[in-house]
């Protein structure tokens, strides 16, 4: 039985009092390559974002490798959506795959030369040594999303939650992801990947999280990624849920009787 | 040599400004750097009807104190309050700057402030306002002294902070993810700022100083795309600009600080028409 | 007081004009400022205001005169070139909207201020004057000035009824109103134009450095009040004409004073009390809200806690002290009090020597409790795939939140179930 890497209990988050997971609840296994799969506006990006401490939460918590984030912040990297950051900003490949170098720590020191060759290695990784000097603006998406994976390659981390990697890149770069992740794979990474295309779910993930607000499923792909359990979580809303959500944001109310409380 | 030290203040100023205001750009905060340019203005008064002399070290903390606090009631009255961001920002900083502007003309008498000084400060009688000491020997112009102080204050934060306002610019919720703390160099720079402002009021007023703030950065972002690059330019233009607007004003008999804002949009133009004839240029070679 | 009186009594022929001035201006800007807030445009408004400046000068300059239609033109014509040097800088650069707003607002304003000082200190006879457009000056409105104010003001006022429909999809849905083949591009201009007209006249009153505040705090005040647009335009030029009032009388007590301050401090104040005190939107409404939420909660709490203990026992009617509730259920020593009071008030719970117990409709009550708890809880377990460990903090929550129509839809969606997932009845 190998190690828990990803402890998600009873998680709901809100935005904007509008409750957008409810009450998701599972756990994810250690070495594996996971996707996180459900329709648009179901929370996957949301679902990393609280994994990552980046949204305040409404109720439960998050555990990764049996310890609160803060205690092994190092050992994870976050791979925010491309369309997140504005890639006007005056920046080269290398500075920001050097980003993936920066610490709390270092932050007010200059970086070292292993930083530095790091970077260097990271950048190989997904093919890019070509484009170290080139404006990050002067990038394809593809490119751009291979610029992102190189700088949380530079951390060295061991869980690795990348959000929709694959959205909008072109072939050459999806086959050049799709090599990294499973390279990290072989080396005993985790990963946890939000994914929109359906049709490529079985060819690259061990593991499934299928979501709709709630958790439809979460499992190996070929017991949890199935005809019921796709047409559940595809197949729209739960109406009580629905209305439930509906009531919670209009009234303003908690979905936890004290925050932080577990019962 | 009058010239020559209303240049230097006016450089001064915009080097102050524009290398802070350069990441007020990036970090698409440009109108917020407007909100605390007018927000000081009631600190400021306040300040020197306490203090009752000018430029002392408490009076511009203090009053740099209340343009932090205008950027805490915008991000309140939008949290709390549920006031969508554009009117927050635009409602605190009329608010506390019309204020300082009643309390200006409440206390004529006690304050050495008028609205004239509010509107475009007082950079032409710089050059009158020596710093000497007690040997009577002259140091140059007390203005200078106090706006260099601040530049090394902002130099050596920039230089000290880059990588922090870098990372926190580009992508702050990738910087959270490492437990750089966002909050702190948000307001690490809002503070900053706050400074430049108070201390850019006396030569170029409240509301001037946003031209410093915001147009030699975006001049220089329109012809780089490599941040030491971006602030290199922007001192080379804010630079320029006080030279421009220096000669302007002469040339006019008007407002010095307001002649040096427009300088600074005619380099603005100036930069947009290289950027647009680079592309006409490269585009003719390729067809 | 006296004053006060006086200035009410409109006996004053100049107060008169003042008042009809301060009042077609601060309904202008109020009406319109709806729309500008409701299109996000609220900081593009600050930047045509003080774009302004140099159109007035200028006007001034070529003219030599003060005629205020001659200086409306400059006003409009400057007012105009800034709105499109910013669509064409957003468009054409990468530079973002608050940057070129921030540049083209402070160039604007720093070559209104060069001309400004030039023409002051070329001493033209009849500059003086001018700097009113800075801070505003109510009292110095003429009987020219108001015969202008009222043209555009009509003009503006038969601009929005004519155009009401379309802009209110312009405001609501952009998008949409293109997709049904809505003239946009007339509708934005047309509402440009009317922006522009009354930012112009507006700064008579205000000044060009606070106008802003006159556009946005009227809708923004309003917007506390109401979501229909009817209600809040109406709310938003009601508010822009008081605050235009107050700062007519200042100007009125103290003509040396500026009037815009006051004006913009009279809207602070109003928006102000619309944030706390308006029931929906308001601060304080919606913290009441909380308080009597977190009230029910505790008595819903209590009365479960009791109900339990009779499950526990086995014997309906049996009688508890505050000990043995609170050895069942932590609950603050305060907080008890006060929820045993208030269920008491409403017959919910009995007392005698110390012990409670419920009566017959507070029974009732508390098995409505925990019936929507435990209804909650089969729902996670059987909807939500939720572990039988796992469901009991979030139904600690729903129980208090869920309506009768929300567990008809709970009961008929598990199919009328009698036991939860621990196995205890549902009751």
């Amino acid at each position: 039985m190998p190690k828990t890497a990803i402890e998600v209990h009873n998680l709901t988050v809100s935005y904007s009092q509008r409750p957008v997971l409810w009450d998701v609840d599972f756990s994810l296994p250690e070495g594996k390559l996971i996707g996180i799969v459900g329709p648009n506006g179901s929370g996957k990006t949301t679902l990393l974002k609280s994994i990552m401490g980046l949204v305040p939460l409404s109720g439960g918590f998050v555990r990764l490798f049996d310890q609160p984030l803060d205690e092994v912040r190092s050992q994870v990297s976050y791979v925010p959506q491309r369309e997140s950051v504005d890639w006007d900003f005056p920046a080269r490949v290398k500075d920001v795959v050097l980003m993936g170098r920066y610490r709390p720590q270092n932050l007010l020191r200059r970086l070292t030369r292993v930083d530095r060759e790091v970077a260097d290695w990271a950048l190989q990784q997904v093919r890019m040594q070509e484009f170290a000097q080139r404006q990050i603006s002067q990038l394809s998406g593809g490119q751009q999303q291979r610029v992102f994976i190189a700088r949380s390659l530079a951390q060295q981390a061991n869980l690795y939650l990348m959000d929709e990697p694959f959205a909008g890149v072109d072939a050459a770069s999806e086959k050049a992801i799709l090599d990294i992740l499973l390279e990290l794979k072989d080396r005993g990474k985790t990963l946890l990947i939000v994914h929109h295309d359906l049709n490529t779910v079985r060819r690259y993930f061990d593991w499934v999280v299928l979501m709709n607000t709630r958790l439809v499923a979460a499992g190996p792909v070929e017991e949890v990624f199935t005809e019921a359990n796709l047409q559940a979580a595809y197949g729209g809303q739960l109406t009580v849920l629905a209305q439930v959500v509906d009531r919670v944001q209009e009234g303003e109310f908690p979905v936890r009787e004290k925050k932080g409380k577990i019962g | 040599m009058d010239a020559f030290w209303i240049i230097l203040t006016g450089t001064l100023v915009a080097l102050c400004c524009g290398l802070l205001g350069t990441f007020l750009v990036l970090r698409q905060m440009a109108m917020v750097g407007d909100a605390i340019s007018h927000a000081v203005l009631p600190g400021i008064v306040v300040a020197y009807l306490l203090a009752e002399s000018r430029d002392s070290l408490p009076m511009l903390v203090g009053a740099a104190t209340v343009g932090v606090l205008a950027t805490i009631l915008i991000e309140w009255l939008h949290r709390v309050g549920r006031m969508q961001t554009d009117a927050s920002i635009g409602l605190s900083y009329t608010t506390l700057f019309a204020i300082g502007i009643i309390l200006i003309s409440l206390f004529t008498r006690q304050v050495d402030l008028d609205q004239d000084c509010v509107l475009y400060g007082e950079i032409a009688y710089v050059p009158l306002d020596l710093w000497i000491p007690a040997d009577g020997l002259s140091l140059g112009p007390r203005p200078v002294w106090i706006l260099g102080g601040a530049l090394l204050l902002i130099l050596s934060f920039i230089g000290i902070g880059y990588k922090g306002l870098q990372l926190t610019t580009f992508d702050p919720s990738y910087a959270a993810t490492l437990g750089v703390s966002t909050v702190f160099w948000h307001y690490a720079l809002m503070s900053t700022v706050s400074l430049a402002t108070v201390v850019s009021f006396e030569s170029v007023g409240a509301i001037l100083v946003v031209a410093f703030l915001i147009v030699p950065p975006a001049t220089a972002y329109l012809l780089t795309d490599r941040l030491p690059a971006m602030l290199g330019l922007t001192a080379l233009f804010g630079f320029l600009s006080a030279v421009l607007g220096y000669g302007m004003a002469v040339a006019t008999n008007g407002s010095v600080a307001g002649a040096m804002a427009v300088a600074g949009g005619i380099w603005f133009v100036l930069a947009l028409g290289i950027r647009f004839f680079k592309k006409k240029i490269i585009s003719i070679i390729r067809t | 007081m006296k004053t006060l009186l006086e200035f009410l009594s409109l006996s004053d022929p100049n107060v008169r004009l003042v008042v009809l001035g301060t009042t077609l201006l601060g309904a202008g800007a109020g009406l319109v400022g709806v729309f500008t807030l409701l299109r996000k445009r609220a900081l593009l408004g600050d930047a045509v205001a003080h774009s302004i400046l140099p159109g007035v000068c200028l006007a001034f300059l070529v003219s030599q005169s003060k005629t205020p239609y001659i200086l409306l033109i400059g006003a409009v014509v400057a007012g105009w070139l800034s709105l499109l040097s910013i669509d064409f800088l957003v468009r054409r650069t990468k530079l973002k909207a608050d940057t070129v707003i921030g540049l083209v607002l402070s160039v604007f304003f720093g070559l209104g201020i060069w001309l400004l000082t030039s023409i002051q200190q070329s001493g033209a006879a009849s500059q003086s004057g001018l700097d009113k457009f800075l801070f505003g000056k109510a009292a110095s409105i003429t009987s020219q000035d108001v015969e202008l104010f009222a043209w555009v003001t009509l003009a503006l006022g038969l601009v929005l009824f004519f155009f009401y429909k379309g802009f209110k999809l312009l405001a609501f849905d952009g998008d949409f109103a293109r997709a049904i083949g809505m003239p946009v591009r007339l509708l934005e201009f047309l509402l440009s134009t009317v922006t522009v007209l009354s930012i112009a006249v507006g700064i008579q009153a205000v000044g060009v450095v606070l106008m802003a505040s006159l556009l946005i705090a009227p809708a923004a005040a309003a917007r506390f009040w109401t979501d229909r647009l009817s209600v809040m335009l109406v709310l938003a030029g009601a508010m822009g004409v008081l605050a235009a009032w107050a700062g007519a009388f200042v100007s009125y007590t103290a003509p040396s004073m500026p009037t815009g301050p006051w004006i913009v401090l009279a809207l602070a104040f109003l928006t102000g009390i619309s944030m706390l005190w308006a029931p929906k939107r308001g601060v304080l409404g919606r913290r009441l809200r909380q308080w009597r939420y977190t009230r029910k909660i505790a008595q819903e709490n209590l009365l479960k806690t009791l109900f339990q203990l009779e499950e526990l026992d086995g014997g309906e009617g049996a009688r508890y002290s505050r000990v043995a509730i609170l050895q069942h259920r932590e609950l603050e020593t305060a907080q008890l009090s006060v929820a045993l009071r208030a269920l008491k008030r409403r017959g919910w719970i009995e007392e005698s020597d110390g012990l409670w117990r419920m009566s017959p409709a507070g029974r009732e009550q508390a098995r409505q409790v925990v019936r929507r708890h435990r209804l909650w809880e089969l729902y996670l377990h059987q909807r939500l795939n939720l572990p039988a460990d796992h469901v009991h903090a979030g139904a600690e929550a729903m129980e208090h939140l869920l309506t009768p129509e929300l567990e008809n839809a709970l009961q008929k969606d598990l199919g009328f179930p009698v036991q939860d997932p621990h196995h205890s009845p549902i009751p």
